[in-house]
């Protein structure tokens, strides 16, 4: 084991990768550079400005031609710098690589991995911010990552990248120095196995992404209360790990879902609304999500601190469940 | 090949595969009007020259994206019409397993990468497909067909850019019909238009008269050896028409019935059969491959008619292999 940042485990995952597949490439702005992030720092040196390849500032293209690779048998990692900025390319995501495989009777499976760092950092306002994980979780055909640690980034990338699925991944941005153990070989983590991060029977909380260390951060400030929950990672919003939030459930009977995202029809809505199906209403008790407002991301830090979700509030939301 | 016209065998596949393509869209064309086959149809009719002349040039393991209107792409990229009719009919033994239709015929078997229901949706998924055969050091190229209204739209700038930066294996084709939809193009297009656009990237760009198969053949032949050469993505600009409306259903009614009639003299197939006549091929010799063109997709027509729908839980494969349907249903 050895200990990294999440964005150091994630470019060792990908360097991995590539030592391992020659047919796996990565494309997008800056790669070549290391990346926005140092993400790829090196990759060039290694592996060429062949695989390695640094490209205009033409998302719907740097999206479509990681497909075009795919259908001839290449495993691009297709690299959107900041998520917000696949907006440009949604004809390619969605129209494109979420439908090709089914649109074609199974003629081809597009492995790509679509990278987009996402969420809050350092005050970079309303297009630099974003979390719409929710929309791809309602689009068929492609899996969404949504990771929080550094070792859960590292595994999590090397199965994306071993997947013949479209997979959508969602880099942490705020939490890319957040230190972590990981093993070396770095080994992969399925998709839709939730990660518990403290135990309880209080209530079951759920969340995944930048928000986790927040809420782990209110759940130790509750159990200090002597109140302890159940806090469920689930590392992947789409499959997400439905048997373990109703195992959870059935023992605590409230849930709270919390995201960084906006609350109304986030993906928690739909957390609560299939424990809801599956297990039946008599299940719980009480049930809430708790996200941002529905308002843009703002750019002051007086301002972008009323969109955060805090420990605080995850404190007050769990002690307004179990009341 | 120094003058594709010399060759008779070739004019005469040239022919027959123009021949093939107008029959099988006059028959799916007849089967949509008698209700069997659902869904809209976007027929080339009149445009076969442009299809058969640049699939001439191609290998199997050459890759080509098409767009909305690509039934004679597949045709003349090898795609077996019987496959190809029974999709449009929506069966389980359509290429797509009845879940593409007519928009969406692919047949990766001979390198055809898929037709697209988006305008220009073709064009980075081709170039992709170029870079993708680079990396794996191919002598292979990618192919892009599509319609004159794709260049308005960001992927032609955004994938011309990227095809010559990278001097990747892709030669373009712009199938200039006209009419983008329901509107002349020429009324929406700035500037002097696809050549000149491509150019002003540094990529080679002619016109052709895209009714002469004979010159279609030419210039595609020299433009498919440059690509394979390494030197870089070329353009062809192919000025046709689309004798037919937008879709099955659209009449055309707003052009006058003298321009067709005008374009029909025109007519592809007919200029190829004068030349074929004036090179001593008998009257009786290309009424047999108009026939045999005919029978073949009547045939086509009734296979797909009398062939099984896809059971129900078809719908559900082909998604993804993990979160796929387990409870999502």
């Amino acid at each position: 084991m050895v200990e990294v940042t999440l964005i150091e485990a994630a470019r060792r995952a990908a360097l991995q990768e590539m030592r391992r597949d020659p047919r796996v490439w990565v494309l997008g702005e800056d790669v070549a550079r290391g990346g926005l992030w140092g993400q790829y720092k090196d990759f060039l040196g290694e592996f060429g400005a062949e695989r390695v390849v640094s490209t205009p500032i033409s998302e719907s293209t740097i999206m479509g031609v990681g497909l075009g690779s795919a259908l001839v048998g290449m495993r691009p990692i297709i690299e959107m710098r900041i998520f917000d900025f696949v907006m440009c390319a949604m004809d390619e995501l969605v129209n494109q690589i979420a439908k090709i495989r089914y649109m074609f009777g199974g003629q081809a499976k597009p492995a790509v991995v679509v990278r987009m760092p996402h969420g809050m950092w350092r005050n970079s306002a309303a297009q630099h911010s974003q979390m719409l994980e929710a929309w791809f979780a309602h689009l068929p055909g492609v899996i969404v990552v949504t990771p929080a640690t550094a070792e859960d980034t590292a595994g999590l990338l090397v199965q994306a990248i071993r997947s013949d699925d479209p997979v959508l991944f969602f880099d942490p941005k705020d939490l890319f120095g957040v230190p972590g153990n990981i093993s070396d070989p770095i080994e992969p983590i399925p998709f839709g196995v939730a990660r518990r991060v403290a135990e309880g029977d209080a209530a079951t909380v759920v969340t995944w992404s930048a928000a986790v260390p927040v809420v782990a951060k209110g759940v130790e400030m509750l159990a200090a209360d002597g109140i302890k929950v159940d806090l469920l990672d689930l590392r992947t919003i789409w499959p997400w790990d439905q048997d373990a939030v109703i195992a959870s459930v059935k023992k605590t009977g409230r849930l709270l879902v919390v995201h960084e995202a906006v609350e109304v029809a986030g993906f928690g809505a739909e957390v609560v609304a299939r424990v809801v199906d599956v297990a039946g209403p008599g299940a719980l008790k009480a049930a809430k999500r708790l996200g941002a407002p529905r308002i843009p991301i703002p750019f002051s830090p007086a301002l972008e601190a009323e969109v955060r979700v805090t420990p605080e509030k995850v404190v007050k939301a769990v002690k307004a469940l179990i009341a | 090949m120094s003058d594709p016209g010399d060759n008779l065998r070739r004019l005469t596949d040239l022919y027959a595969t123009m021949a093939r393509i107008r029959a099988f869209e006059e028959t799916a064309l007849a089967a949509h009007k008698a209700g069997e086959i659902p869904g809209p149809l976007h027929v080339s009719i009149g445009q076969e020259a442009v299809a058969a002349g640049i699939c001439i040039n191609l290998r199997i393991d050459d890759r080509i994206t098409s767009n909305h209107r690509g039934h004679g792409h597949a045709i003349a990229k090898g795609a077996e019409p019987k496959r190809m009719m029974a999709e449009l009919y929506g069966r389980a033994s359509g290429y797509c397993r009845g879940k593409g239709g007519s928009m969406h015929i692919a047949d990766f078997s001979v390198g055809m990468l898929g037709a697209n229901g988006v305008v220009a949706g073709g064009i980075p998924i081709a170039v992709g497909a170029a870079q993708g055969l680079k990396l794996q050091k191919s002598d292979a190229i990618a192919v892009c067909m599509f319609g004159d209204g794709a260049i308005n739209r960001g992927p032609f700038l955004e994938g011309l850019n990227w095809a010559a930066l990278f001097k990747l294996p892709v030669l373009f084709v712009c199938e200039d019909n006209g009419v983008a939809a329901f509107t002349r193009a020429d009324s929406v297009t700035a500037g002097p238009g696809v050549t000149e656009r491509a150019k002003a990237l540094g990529v080679a760009a002619i016109t052709v008269d895209g009714n002469n198969v004979m010159a279609v053949d030419g210039a595609a032949s020299e433009a498919v050896a440059a690509v394979r050469r390494g030197e870089g993505p070329h353009l062809l600009h192919v000025r046709t028409y689309r004798i037919t409306g937008h879709t099955s259903t659209d009449p055309a009614a707003w052009r006058p019935a003298e321009e067709v009639d005008e374009a029909r003299t025109r007519d592809p197939i007919k200029r190829l059969g004068a030349v074929l006549a004036e090179r001593g091929v008998a009257p009786a010799e290309l009424d047999k491959i108009i026939d045999a063109a005919k029978a073949e997709m009547a045939s086509a027509r009734t296979q797909a008619n009398a062939a099984a729908w896809p059971a129900p839980g078809v719908a559900f494969e082909d998604v993804q292999d993990t979160g796929a349907v387990a409870w999502s249903k």
